[in-house]
């Protein structure tokens, strides 16, 4: 590994007060990204602040009657939490179904959301990638890109976003708490991801000088109808080729309210209000989750390598949408696909 | 075209990086160490302490053969800097056998056959030992679902899981 230098944070003014004296200067919390970008030489900052040890590491139910977790509290420690796996499952089994058990007992609830795309030319430093070098070039377009995003594209980048933990997140529309110098502030987790357009340098609206404190979740966690699937190469530890986090509120069979979200197909995860509302008032059948993944899938675009992304989707997305709706989630052991 | 990495982007940094004195507790053992802050818990392990019982195998995460256990949590040393764990409690394979007697998990690989080359073995029983501490896996599917961290090239999978049964049972 290249070198650097190393320094912890004693608190989050501490932390800022650090990072603000030093542009090259990262945040380090689990590590589990950013240690292996810098072997493969994609990150060289020149000094970790290390904030794997400030006090972020409760998870408390809020006076509005939803849950502030704290950015560092381990992703295993989240989903196996009381609070998660009773009132959110559809986070517990988005965070279970992504990495290793190893990886999720290193990796930071706020660290997640700031993992970079997998995207291959952007781990090749021999070849062009405007997120690693801007205005190199993208290699994914018309390279090997089975792998890459079909929605929310841009000319200068098709990387997706690697996360399952922030597909919940998405769906269940939490909050990010950010500090900074000019102080705190609050962020919409539709808002958090940025698509490529023309910087796709940058993955979130967070700004080099901040650090995520807390993601808040409201107080719907859809526990009774909800379902995370993921389609992968293998059936655990591969990240997702297309996944889908739906979350349903009922009346009988009419939908009452709808949360749909896709991971691995875009640069965020992706989700559409057409989609959502066109399934208000209707029953629960395919002919309506059809209808929903056609809005969501709108505009989808493959290239070449994973054209059968769309497919894949539309058929996920039903799918989740009836083990949603029957009250069986899709199982994190048993594979099979109900 | 020319390679583009960030050590060619960034302007690196005017002074040396010092190295950085840590405590930690390895298998019961108190030891003192003096690092680089890019030292990696595994390079520590093997390179500083000579435990090479914890092995390198793609050295970023994807298969598990670094497995130890830090402050009773199994987890990827070849991911983890050593200067972040000052004060941990580290468990490498070299210390789960107690006064001449095999861990449970290790007589059961071996009734079991449960390797054939025995790269990723070391890492397999470290990664089990924190599989059954955590009490989440009941079934062999889920034996199957929080053990696939760890590869096996040779595939020895069957085997793996009907020997963690054992151990699990025993425990």
């Amino acid at each position: 590994m290249i070198p650097f230098q190393y320094a912890r944070a004693n608190d989050v003014a501490d932390a800022i007060k650090q990072i603000a004296t030093d542009p090259s200067a990262k945040f380090i919390a689990g590590g589990t990204n950013l240690i292996d970008l810098i072997k493969y030489d994609v990150e060289g900052p020149s000094r970790l602040i290390d904030i794997s040890h400030l006090p972020l590491r409760s998870v408390e139910p809020t006076s509005a009657g939803g849950v502030l977790i704290g950015a560092m509290v381990p992703n295993t420690d989240l989903a196996y939490h009381p609070l998660i796996e009773q009132r959110y499952p559809l986070l517990s089994r988005a965070i279970l179904s992504g990495a290793s058990q190893q990886l999720r007992n290193m990796a930071s609830t706020g660290g997640n959301l700031l993992q970079r795309t997998r995207c291959f030319y952007y781990y090749d430093t021999a070849t062009p990638c405007n997120k690693r070098e801007p205005g190199s070039g993208c290699s994914a377009i018309d390279g090997v890109n089975r792998i890459n995003a079909i929605l929310g594209t841009s000319e200068a980048c098709i990387a997706t976003h690697p996360s399952d933990m922030c597909v919940a997140l998405a769906a269940l529309e939490a909050t990010v708490h950010v500090a900074g110098p000019a102080g705190a502030r609050t962020i919409a987790f539709a808002d958090f991801h940025r698509l490529p357009g023309n910087t796709p340098q940058r993955d979130t609206n967070l700004e080099p000088d901040e650090i995520i404190t807390a993601i808040e979740l409201p107080p719907k966690g859809f526990s009774a109808n909800y379902s995370y699937l993921k389609i992968r190469d293998r059936l655990s530890y591969a990240f997702a080729l297309v996944s889908v986090a739906a979350a349903l509120e009922l009346d009988g069979d009419t939908i009452k309210e709808a949360r749909l979200a896709l991971g691995g197909v875009a640069h965020k995860p992706w989700r559409s209000t057409a989609a959502e509302a066109a399934l208000l008032g209707q029953r629960t059948d395919a002919a309506a989750f059809a209808k929903a993944a056609d809005w969501l899938l709108h505009g989808a675009k493959g290239y070449g390598h994973n054209n059968f992304k769309i497919g894949l989707a539309r058929r996920a997305i039903i799918r989740t949408l009836g083990q949603a709706a029957r009250g069986t989630p899709q199982s994190n052991s048993d594979k099979k696909i109900r | 075209m020319a390679r583009s990495g960030a050590a060619n982007r960034v302007t690196r940094m005017a002074t040396a990086p010092e190295k950085i004195p840590i405590r930690l507790t390895v298998n019961g053992n108190h030891m003192e160490l003096t690092v680089a802050p890019w030292t990696t818990l595994l390079d520590a392990l093997r390179d500083h302490l000579d435990l090479t019982g914890t092995k390198k195998g793609c050295d970023h995460g994807q298969c598990g053969a670094c497995t130890v256990l830090v402050d009773g949590r199994r987890i990827n040393s070849c991911l983890t800097l050593a200067v972040m764990k000052q004060g941990a409690e580290i468990i490498t394979i070299e210390g789960l056998a107690h006064d001449g007697e095999l861990h449970p998990l290790q007589q059961a690989f071996i009734d079991h056959d449960a390797f054939q080359c025995g790269y990723c073995t070391s890492g397999q029983i470290c990664s089990a030992a924190g599989l059954i501490a955590e009490g989440k896996a009941k079934t062999a599917d889920e034996i199957r679902e929080l053990m696939s961290g760890n590869i096996c090239r040779c595939g020895a999978y069957p085997n793996i899981v009907a020997a963690i049964q054992q151990a699990k049972e025993r425990s």
